[in-house]
């Protein structure tokens, strides 16, 4: 290449023989978008408010909450209720950001091949939710959702549950020293064995159902996913909640 | 020199993994920290075995003024997305029989529907289209740089650990080991090995490009950088998580709720922006012209297209979060870059169906080329039906629904898995030196899982349609008038016909593989008959 043909430096053709301006060229195109729709999200107040009745999960919740992910359960439920009509009559109050706030990941899902589980705690008993786990089409005939029957049978592994406790505790989840160290007691309590304190596990999460599991030789899988489900969109009271008080 | 380091790394990480296989919490990590340890210690035995085979002196860049090309790792790169095609495709098609008839999930963990279902992706997505793109890129630079691939056993690190990647990701779906990212699974030490084979594999391309003995960069090696730089920033970002320990397969994302959804939208439509548009485009824009025999229809609009498919492409991830809990603002700037990418899509779509000019007639008789055609008009139209559901009022139809499924399937079906069929068809006899062992079942191919793709996409827009049209659809009195199990019901005949589509495009994977295999027990072409291939250079 001659130097009379050398590309002038505004040029595409310059970009064209100059790989490493070529990158960052490719870099500067493809920052801009992300960088304007990602940082302020961590700002903007409807985004970061909070909402009286959020409490980070029990430990017995968050061991649900990892089966939940661990089975890939958002692949056909979505946590996400939009402000349709139909949606809100059918599945209750739209969904607020705040909802999903201490969920690492986020679980909003993208794609219903079953309902919409943002509010299903509480909407059905423990056994009913234990039946269907075990087998989806003895309480709903016509469901399509895999059975789960393994999960009844599988002991919870909860000894490491207060290293998940610190590893949320790092990425932003208010669990208190007092959480961290009393992690396995609580789970304990939660699932009502013989022995624990459930006086303590409610003074650390409030509303935390407690249940009585004591007669079975081991708490499992199951009674940790339903604990889970049962505590699905129950926290924000949304006769007091304030739809106004995040619009400026 | 390299392969003692290497050696070294290799020794250091069968050491580190065996200390995780002796303490791992779970078994399903042992089983990987074995499966790495395992890996780490036959890294060094075959780094050893070809240092002892190997001349003292590194192969020369150049012979008789002629590139010396490296095609050991495009081969194998491209023998591998047939076996992860063909792997992938029959999962889906699992899945898709799963959902008609849920007593195949056996009341198992292991082949469950939300176990099965990121192995499906992952093996089509990451493992057949990656391995394409492997294969394809590092064929392409070498071409049209008329450079050796730079490096030794960097090229082979590359399309050997990426693999590896796969075999750690795939396994792990199967084990219950995920983030539950959709299309970013895999766990912290599996993203941590993909970063370093996916750094290496850009040095390997970069440096590549910069020996270039041609003086321009060609325009398939923009797209190429462009997909292997964004994939590596995308990864890295929606990456973020806090490992419980060392011994534990399982972290913890840093973002959530809301700035985690946004993050990993940004990730999800940008994979597919430039993992499954801007890689493939590449593929479009060596092998269409060099089928065809046609240099490129515009080389400005290619310019154009390409700077605002990159630029536009990074802003439309909130569309996938349309009346969520995102902020209405965000949600707007995502339809609206959504709509304008429209353009430069069709600018893409434009370019490389008008490449045909002059050629037309030989859709007629190559059916190689019309697997090629038929790719870019797919393209066009699923980047149409993408910007039109990005639209809020009809996204608050299509969402959550079948009608997505459909639309992923157009593209990937229709565009990346017939791109990538036409571009094996093609670059496999030329690196192996054989001749395509038969046209007819290519043409065989191209019919059935035309059709098979027809069965699918129709299926799921009616069943996506009607069943966001029964979700929203009240009585005269005022009441929702279907209960959700009932519009589950209402899809089931969909749902066969979907699988019966899926049936017919395994199919045509089978026919290809068994024609591939023919081709490859052909004998090798006499050097005076081999297929002719000299590097492009664009008109204009």
């Amino acid at each position: 290449m001659t130097d009379a043909a050398a590309p002038r430096r505004l040029s595409h053709a310059y970009l064209e023989t100059h790989s490493i301006w070529l990158v960052i060229g490719i870099v500067i195109a493809i920052a801009i978008g992300g960088i304007v729709e990602i940082v302020p999200l961590f700002y903007l107040k409807n985004t970061i408010e909070e909402v009286k009745g959020m409490r980070p999960y029990s430990p017995l919740e968050l061991a649900g909450f990892n089966i939940y992910v661990r089975e890939g359960c958002y692949l056909c439920h979505s946590q996400m209720i939009r402000p349709l009509r139909d949606e809100v009559e059918r599945y209750g109050h739209y969904s607020l950001a705040a909802e999903s706030m201490y969920d690492h990941p986020f679980q909003w899902g993208s794609k219903r091949n079953g309902p919409d589980l943002a509010r299903v705690g509480g909407k059905y008993s423990d056994d009913w939710h234990r039946s269907h786990l075990n087998d989806p089409r003895s309480v709903v005939p016509a469901s399509i959702m895999p059975g789960y029957p393994f999960l009844a049978r599988t002991p919870l592994d909860y000894r490491h549950i207060q290293e998940d406790l610190i590893a949320l505790s790092r990425v932003g989840v208010p669990y208190t020293q007092a959480m961290i160290d009393h992690a396995a007691d609580d789970l304990a309590a939660q699932a009502g064995l013989t022995g624990s304190d459930p006086k303590a596990l409610s003074d650390r999460y409030a509303n935390a159902i407690v249940r009585n599991l004591s007669a079975q030789p081991a708490v499992t899988e199951a009674d940790a996913l339903i604990a889970y489900l049962q505590r699905l969109g129950t926290q924000v009271d949304f006769k007091l909640y304030d739809d106004k008080a995040n619009i400026r | 020199m390299g392969e003692i380091g290497l050696m070294l790394v290799f020794a250091a990480l069968a050491v580190l993994w065996t200390l995780i296989y002796s303490k791992a919490y779970s078994a399903p990590y042992a089983f990987h920290a074995g499966l790495f340890a395992i890996g780490s210690v036959a890294a060094i035995y075959a780094i050893f075995q070809r240092y002892e085979k190997r001349d003292a002196a590194m192969p020369p860049a150049m012979i008789d003024g002629r590139p010396n090309y490296n095609f050991g790792p495009v081969k194998f790169a491209s023998l591998a997305a047939l076996f992860w095609g063909l792997a992938g495709m029959t999962v889906g098609l699992y899945l898709a029989l799963e959902l008609a008839f849920p007593i195949l999930n056996m009341d198992t963990a292991f082949i469950n529907f939300g176990r099965l279902r990121p192995l499906h992706t992952s093996a089509v997505i990451f493992a057949f289209g990656g391995n394409v793109l492997l294969a394809t890129s590092l064929y392409v630079v070498q071409r049209t740089s008329r450079a050796r691939l730079a490096g030794d056993l960097a090229p082979w690190f590359v399309v050997l650990g990426y693999n590896f990647f796969i075999l750690i990701a795939g396994t792990g779906y199967l084990l219950g080991i995920t983030r539950s990212h959709e299309y970013a699974e895999p766990e912290w030490y599996a993203i941590m090995w993909l970063v370093a084979v996916w750094l290496t594999y850009f040095f390997v391309f970069l440096v590549t490009v910069a020996r270039r003995t041609e003086p321009h960069i060609y325009v398939a090696n923009w797209f190429y950088l462009a997909f292997i730089v964004t994939i590596a920033v995308l990864v890295l970002g929606n990456n973020t998580e806090v490992p419980v320990s060392l011994f534990s397969s399982k972290s913890y994302t840093v973002w959530s709720g809301v700035q985690d959804a946004m993050i990993q939208w940004w990730y999800g439509h940008n994979a597919v922006g430039f993992f499954l548009t801007a890689g493939f485009l590449a593929i479009m824009y060596y092998f269409v012209p060099k089928r065809a025999e046609r240099p490129i229809y515009s080389y400005r609009l290619s310019i154009i297209h390409f700077w605002a498919l990159i630029f536009l492409y990074i802003w439309a991830g909130p569309h996938h979060l349309h009346y969520t809990a995102l902020p209405d603002w965000a949600q707007t700037l995502g339809e609206t870059f959504s709509i304008m990418l429209w353009m430069p899509s069709w600018g893409g779509m434009i370019n490389g169906l008008m490449t045909l000019s002059g050629a037309w007639d030989k859709l007629r008789t190559d059916p190689v080329l019309r697997m090629l055609v038929v790719s870019v008009a797919f393209y066009g139209m699923s980047t149409f039906e993408g910007p039109l559901m990005s639209i809020r009022s009809i996204n608050a139809l299509s969402h959550y629904t079948d009608w997505g499924i459909g639309h992923v399937h157009s593209g990937s079906l229709g565009w990346v898995a017939f791109v990538s069929f036409g571009a094996l068809y093609c670059l496999i006899p030329w690196v192996f030196n054989r001749k395509l062992y038969s046209l007819k079942l290519v043409d065989w191919h191209f019919w059935i899982a035309t059709i098979g793709i027809v069965f699918y996409i129709s299926a799921m827009w009616v069943a996506g349609i009607m069943q966001g049209l029964m979700w929203r659809a009240y009585t005269d009195q005022g009441f929702l008038e279907y209960s959700f199990v009932e519009t589950t019901q209402a899809m089931h005949p969909m749902y066969v016909i979907r699988a019966l589509g899926g049936a017919m495009f395994v199919t045509g994977m089978l026919i290809m593989i068994y024609n591939i295999a023919k081709t490859l027990a052909s004998p090798a072409l006499a050097p005076a008959d081999a297929p002719t291939v000299g590097a492009l250079q664009a008109a204009e």
